[in-house]
């Protein structure tokens, strides 16, 4: 067998120095990609109809209510033993999903009472001695955490559940074998070991002997199936059974918010190409294992809350896989399996995970650029988004956490701090820190806007103190979260495949973006008179005039919307923060769009009380009227720099709008990837699909089992959404031309 | 001097269908005929409009230039014709930046007010109503005089043209009818493409909105397979002219 190329990572842990130096950029085209064998066929239809079987039990299809998940607490499990080519499963069978408590107990009682299981007697009794995450983070939380938590203005919280947002880098268990890595904790162990432990090094010693710990499980886990992984993967497809050992590890350690994998595609291709060089394995044999290895990923399970779902649609896992981009001496790094990984989406049908992320950059190759827009006409299953703007910060082994949160692979991590609603924020500033729809005073007391119609300027004096108020108190709430979350629920695996000096940042996050621009330039270019209620709210607004929309490419209110931005992630980062992470924002909202405007009242743009944010960074609903490139120069517009967590876009179109030929299509598709990435657009979602197909799907949902759309940041299943968010979305601006 | 001004009906930043590549399409009001299908009555009359300048545009486009660059500008209506005047500054703006342009017109102006136009834009989508005078006149309600010399001034110059030709079914839906089309593009050098468009029904809420009185209320859309047929017919006969 031939060696790979040497260099400084044979020495001690480096996996990009092994990439760049071993992988083969592919120029070609798709012509050289394999159909799914009958085998996998065969196992896909099994799983199918597990998915079934699932949807048709109410979404959960079982629980193994008797075991506390962790890395090495079952039996192994197969989906068909004989057949299977990567193996692993969370729990002993397909889709039982497991119980992790660390997060909180409450959340794990509630979800088993939805859907009717009872807990294990033993796992409650464990945590009549045992806290979780959740108990610490209420221990001490402050009155006015509760009271912003309980009002909406700031939501999704990981206080009651696993923060999740952390890649392991699961290549090292490929790369190297889990002893080495164990060797290597052992000395970072060494190392903080000085004459003067403070806090800081104490809780890292306990934290590597934490991680050494799990990596000795992870052995186990391996020893479980018949597999010895404690030296490095000889071939492909031991490459692929280390890497998802690895993953599957974390997976059963935790139950994080958003689970990816990372930017494993160009890595695997190195062993790939070596084989099929060397006569060991045939493309369709390297296709057949890729394709066993996505099935593994898309029976990805959690138990989670309807409460959970309802911010969170679909049963996402954001298992983000980050494919493309651009190496740091300019070569591309798309490969063959980059191409592999997108075709599972042929071969196996649409899917919302892995969530296919192609970090896109003008300089891909055309060849590649055409068949990932293919690719999304045909399956609406893929995100883009900009490597220009990443690899400046982030190099270029960076990976995708969730949606579009940024990080090197295996040296960063962050504490995921969900999001605030800036929207509801405004409604404070107009009705002097009480609650629109409560009356509550949960914000600082001052004097509400007073007249018959709102000043711009008053409104932007009280704005700013709201944001000020509002920043601190969310920074400090995370500290509280992130402080338990550490001490109760530390990700150990996970942490066990980073190295041992971690650059973290304190992901915050806004929702309602679009809403605040549109509100304040209502205010600022037409004449917005409140409606108050007897208690001398405004609970309404009447609009006298037109005034500039975000999503036409208008300064006049665009400049608000980055205005707003700067200003609170200038606030946000006055506030210190746990372990000095340093402070991010992303705009983002998941599926949560839906919840927020739920707990949001009528907004002086006219959106009345209860009605949906638009998604991420987008426009609101129908008011982008120039067409999508003048939608995208809006977004385009917000600046990476006060927003590096990341900004998301999700653009539908139908197909005829996309152009009169498929080819056309494709072209077209490429090219607005590419204009919209130099204008400066950090991720866009892309679906092309008639609004036809979703309104039959919303009522025929068994002829759609694997309809996939994008919403904010992650693909979902479209029958899997609830019936408000299906709506929500069929409500968005589809662009379309008459 | 005073700039010239045109009325703007809209601005679609991101057309596929009007041209090739990615466009910039600048829908221009006023419209002389009143086809019985048209799906944008709103831009017959000048009511409603947003004026703008040349530069107002030009500089709107300038924006966004880089997605259009295997693309350009359409110049639609409307009639964009009926403003020749700004039209031409437009499209001389346009050269002078190297942008491809194109103008979708019925030309339904007659040829002295419209020839310098021809003869600026890259090129020409004509979209010819009815193969007959008749059944012009029926459409329309106008002559087709206009419209055969425009074709006639393109062939002249030499200016790239793509024919268009809407199919609605009990009008213009016969193959009687797609050979007449044909009879008038064959042999023309100019004419690059022949399109045949289906007639559709999503134009029809602008009439009752408008209170105008449409006819065709009742006619469906052309079946994919009534179109295939008469697209075979063009593929015969219009083959690479």
């Amino acid at each position: 067998m031939k060696d790979f190329v040497s260099g400084k990572w044979d020495h001690h842990i480096d996996v990009r120095d092994f990439i760049v130096k071993n992988y083969t950029p592919y120029d070609g085209d798709e012509s050289f990609l394999q159909p799914p064998t009958d085998r996998t066929l065969k196992i896909w239809e099994k799983i199918s109809d597990l998915m079934k079987q699932e949807r048709d039990k109410g979404g959960v299809l079982d629980i193994d209510t008797h075991t506390i998940s962790d890395i090495d607490a079952y039996d192994a499990g197969y989906i068909d033993k004989e057949k299977e080519i990567i193996v692993g499963l969370q729990t002993d069978a397909p889709l039982k999903r497991a119980v992790m408590p660390f997060g909180g107990l409450r959340m794990i009682e509630n979800s088993l009472d939805a859907y009717g299981y009872e807990m294990d007697e033993r796992i409650s009794d464990v945590f009549q001695y045992r806290k979780t995450h959740n108990d610490g983070v209420f221990d001490a939380y402050t009155p006015a955490m509760r009271a912003a938590r309980k009002s909406g203005i700031i939501t999704g919280l990981p206080d009651a559940y696993g923060r999740g947002r952390i890649i392991g880098d699961y290549r090292r268990v490929a790369l190297y074998g889990v002893d080495f890595l164990i060797e290597e904790k052992k000395r970072t162990k060494e190392n903080f070991n000085n004459p003067s432990l403070n806090e800081e090094s104490i809780r890292c010693r306990e934290e590597q002997s934490d991680q050494i710990r799990a990596l000795k499980k992870l052995k186990a886990l391996g020893h479980s199936y018949g597999f010895d992984i404690s030296a490095p993967a000889k071939d492909t497809k031991e490459a692929f059974q280390w890497l998802y050992f690895g993953y599957l590890a974390a997976i059963k350690e935790q139950n994080g918010a958003a689970m990816s994998l990372g930017r494993t595609s160009t890595f695997l291709d190195i062993y790939a190409t070596r084989d099929i060089e060397e006569g060991r394995y045939s493309e369709a044999d390297i296709q057949e294992i890729v394709d066993d290895f996505i099935m593994k990923l898309r029976v990805v399970r959690f138990l989670r809350t309807p409460a959970y779902d309802d911010l969170f649609s679909g049963d996402p896992n954001w298992i983000t896989e980050s494919i493309g981009g651009i190496c740091s001496d300019g070569r591309h790094m798309v490969t063959k399996m980059s191409y592999r990984f997108l075709h599972t989406l042929t071969n196996l049908g649409p899917a919302p995970e892995p969530n296919m992320t192609v970090l896109w950059s003008t300089h891909l190759p055309d060849n590649f650029k055409k068949y990932c827009a293919e690719m999304s006409i045909k399956t609406c299953s893929i995100q883009y988004e900009s490597d220009r703007l990443m690899r400046k910060r982030f190099g270029d082994d960076y990976g995708i956490a969730c949606c579009v949160s940024a990080m090197v692979i295996g040296k960063q991590m962050q504490f995921f701090g969900a999001r605030t609603n800036l929207a509801k924020a405004l409604l404070y500033a107009i009705n002097g820190g009480r609650d629109e729809k409560s009356g509550d005073q949960i914000g600082p007391q001052f004097l509400a806007c007073r007249g018959n119609v709102l000043q711009f300027d008053d409104v932007m004096k009280k704005y700013d103190v709201i944001l000020e108020w509002l920043a601190s108190l969310y920074v400090n709430t995370l500290n509280v979260i992130h402080y338990m979350h550490d001490k109760y629920c530390y990700e150990k695996i996970q942490m066990a495949l980073h190295d041992d000096e971690i650059d973290r940042t304190l992901a915050c996050g806004i929702a309602g973006l679009s809403v605040v621009a549109d509100s304040l330039s209502a205010i600022k270019y037409a004449k917005v008179k409140p409606i108050r209620n007897e208690d001398n709210l405004c609970v309404d607004y009447v609009i006298e005039g037109d005034y500039p929309k975000f999503g036409n490419n208008d300064s006049r209110v665009d400049d608000i919307a980055v205005e707003v931005t700067r200003r609170f992630i200038e606030k946000l980062k006055k506030v210190p923060s746990y372990r000095n992470a340093r402070h991010t924002m992303s705009i983002l909202t998941i599926t949560s769009n839906v919840v927020y405007g739920k707990k949001t009242g009528s907004t002086p743009d006219g959106r009345k009380a209860g009605e949906p944010f638009a998604p991420g960074a987008n426009p609101m609903h129908g008011r982008d009227m120039n067409g999508c490139v003048a939608s995208m120069m809006s977004v385009a517009k917000l600046p990476y720099e006060f927003a590096e967590d990341g900004i998301s876009y999700t653009f539908s179109i139908v197909p005829n709008a996309l152009g009169d030929s498929e080819d056309a299509r494709e072209t077209n598709l490429a090219t607005l990837l590419d204009s919209y990435i130099l204008a400066d657009g950090h991720h866009i979602n892309v679906n092309v699909l008639n609004r036809e197909v979703l309104i039959d799907a919303m009522d025929h949902p068994e002829k759609y089992p694997q309809l996939t759309i994008r919403v904010s940041g992650y693909a979902v299943n479209f029958i899997k959404l609830t019936r408000e968010q299906q709506q929500e979305v069929i409500a968005r601006t589809f662009f379309d031309q008459i | 001097m005073e700039p010239i001004i045109g009325q703007v009906h809209s601005i679609e930043t991101f057309g596929t269908v009007d041209g090739p590549g990615i466009r910039y399409i600048v829908f221009l009001k006023g419209c002389p005929f009143r086809c019985l299908y048209c799906h944008n009555p709103d831009t017959w009359r000048n009511a409603g409009a947003t004026a703008m300048s040349v530069n107002e545009i030009v500089e709107d486009f300038l924006r966004y230039k880089k997605f259009y660059d295997n693309g350009g500008v359409t110049i639609s209506g409307g009639e964009p014709l009926m403003q020749s005047r700004f039209v031409e500054e437009l499209l001389e703006s346009f050269r002078a930046l190297k942008v491809h342009t194109v103008i979708d017109t019925a030309g339904s102006v007659p040829i002295t007010e419209s020839k310098k136009c021809l003869e600026l834009a890259s090129l020409v989508l004509l979209d010819i109503k009815a193969p007959n005078e008749e059944m012009y006149r029926r459409i329309t309600s106008q002559s087709m005089k206009d419209t055969l010399d425009t074709l006639d001034y393109c062939e002249k110059i030499g200016k790239s043209v793509w024919i268009r030709h809407v199919v609605v079914p009990g009008l213009t839906d016969s193959d009687e009818s797609i050979n007449g089309i044909c009879d008038i593009v064959a042999g023309r050098k100019c004419v690059e493409r022949v399109e045949l468009l289906p007639f559709h029904k999503l134009g029809e809420f602008k009439w009752r909105e408008l209170g105008l009185d449409y006819k065709l209320y009742d006619t469906p859309a052309p079946t994919n397979l009534r179109m295939a047929e008469l697209r075979a017919i063009i593929d015969k006969r219009c083959k690479r002219l």
